[in-house]
């Protein structure tokens, strides 16, 4: 990773090239409710990266010899439309797209109820329509903002964000230069509430300091993309809330 | 999924020992089984080595073709890691495509050798924008009781190690040696009712919701990290996770990469 990649600068006078600062996030947008269709869904931004995300179920399970007889079974399907990289991605999953969808299914697990609807499958469908680095944890924050609105019961919502180092320096939230041209890239997941750590994966080179900076980093930044989801939320249903009481 | 329903039942007893201080198998939380790595086992194979774990067992064998660079790095050879858990190796195991399972053991594995930039991969090109060599690291599991991971990882490396580039057979000239700049090492643990418990079994991974895989190389640096399975885990946990995989990797490799 190292050879051939200096050439390109990312931190000039502690900034780096989009204007950020080491600690800061990309803009993030979020809109509940979205797809019509579906029972829950939301739509979310990470800076350039644009992803939609749907959730059915609890609904029948099938095949049915997959069910689970104690509680329901939690697919994932993270999926990149074939427009949404430089070089355009032949559709269906790759290697890489499966392990996305079972690292992000297991980083929501945690925290879904599924002793509540033993034998079903609650289905999410996660769509990256543009990728500029960090799909996976857009996909997290997105697929689980769609389950509280689709009215899953869940113990609270995952909040994930990416760390990594770039030209020596442990940074938040890589966009796709940085990412291509940086020394490492460590996507988290979180339970806010309860600092729990539900996904996380390193690839590159950390040094031990650099790690345990880098989750402390990604651990901060998550409570904050869980305001913005709660606070999504919260105005969605808000509404209809007061509609409702009368 | 299907566990055999032995190995269910297995998972409360399996929990209930833990909570009491204690493993199956009689070994200490921070304890591994028995590892033996035996080099050049295939003949046909550039590289190859045999891990045992335990009970576990994965043979990794390593072929070198030639083959078209990647546009994006056209001096530069190319690593291809593949598993394949056959279902010689467990009755959980089912032959057909790779599923999540086979992927991600091979995803993690990859990471951990292209991380450590163990392989020098400019020596690989043969022509540059034409020709490189490309690694197929190939991992069959033959026995499956748990922790497949780091069984996979030590035969990688150790495979690569030895590996011979066979110019010779496609009427090329050059180095047969490559030399490997570091040598990554994987470390798994698993959580159990908040004990931290190093190379679990297959009943152990079965009892455990999360398990945490971290790979670090010769100078303590690390160089990938997995965490898998539908629970979550607390940073103290993870630090610890950290501190044991480096400690133990630092044996692991003294003691069956450097001998």
């Amino acid at each position: 990773m190292k050879e051939g990649k200096e050439e390109i600068e990312l931190i000039k006078e502690g900034k780096r090239l989009d204007g950020r600062g080491f600690e800061e996030l990309r803009p993030i947008k979020i809109e509940v409710g979205v797809l019509k269709r579906a029972d829950g869904s939301c739509y979310f931004e990470l800076g350039d990266n644009k992803v939609i995300a749907a959730v059915y179920g609890p609904r029948e399970m099938h095949p049915r010899h997959a069910q689970d007889a104690k509680m329901a079974v939690v697919k994932f399907r993270y999926n990149m439309a074939p427009f949404s990289v430089d070089d355009r991605k032949r559709p269906g999953p790759d290697r890489r797209s499966v392990e996305i969808s079972k690292v992000s299914r297991e980083a929501l697990d945690p925290v879904i109820m599924r002793e509540f609807y033993p034998k079903t499958a609650i289905e999410v469908y996660v769509e990256i329509l543009q990728s500029d680095a960090g799909t996976r944890t857009a996909g997290i924050n997105a697929a689980s903002v769609a389950l509280a609105d689709a009215g899953i019961p869940m113990k609270d919502l995952v909040s994930s964000v990416a760390v990594g180092k770039i030209d020596g320096e442990v940074v938040l939230d890589l966009d796709a230069m940085e990412d291509n041209h940086g020394e490492a890239d460590m996507p988290i997941a979180m339970v806010a509430r309860t600092n729990t750590i539900t996904a996380l994966q390193m690839d590159g080179r950390l040094t031990k300091e650099e790690f345990e900076r880098g989750l402390k980093l990604a651990m901060s930044a998550c409570h904050q993309i869980y305001e913005l989801q709660r606070t999504a939320l919260i105005d969605r249903y808000s509404e209809s809330v007061e509609v409702g009481g009368e | 999924m299907g566990l055999e329903i032995m190995d269910d039942i297995r998972k409360d007893y399996v929990y209930d020992l833990v909570k009491s201080g204690q493993r199956v198998d009689g070994r200490g939380f921070r304890e591994y089984r028995e590892i033996s790595v035996e080099r050049d086992v295939i003949k046909r194979a550039e590289g190859s080595a045999r891990v045992k774990i335990g009970n576990t067992e994965v043979l990794v064998g390593v072929k070198l073709d030639p083959g078209e660079p990647f546009s994006d790095a056209p001096d530069k050879g190319v690593i291809i890691t593949n598993a394949e858990l056959v279902p010689l190796a467990s009755p959980e195991f089912e032959s057909g495509p790779p599923n999540e399972n086979s992927v991600q053991l091979a995803r993690v594995v990859d990471r951990g050798i292209r991380g450590s930039e163990a392989i020098d991969l400019e020596k690989l090109c043969i022509e540059e924008g034409e020709k490189v060599w490309i690694v197929f690291i190939d991992i069959h599991v033959l026995d499956n009781d748990g922790n497949l991971v780091d069984a996979a990882a030590l035969g990688a490396i150790a495979s690569l190690l030895n590996i011979r580039i066979p110019n010779e057979r496609y009427g090329l000239t050059g180095e047969n040696t490559l030399p490997m700049r570091d040598t990554p090492v994987a470390v798994t643990a698993v959580e159990i009712d908040g004990n931290i418990l190093v190379d679990p079994n297959f009943n152990e991974e079965n009892a455990a919701t999360s398990r945490l895989t971290v790979i670090s190389n010769a100078d303590g640096t690390l160089s990938g990290m997995q965490k898998s399975g539908s629970g979550g885990l607390k940073e103290e946990e993870i630090a610890e996770v950290v501190e044991i995989g480096i400690e133990k990797a630092g044996e692991i490799r003294e003691k069956y990469l450097f001998s």
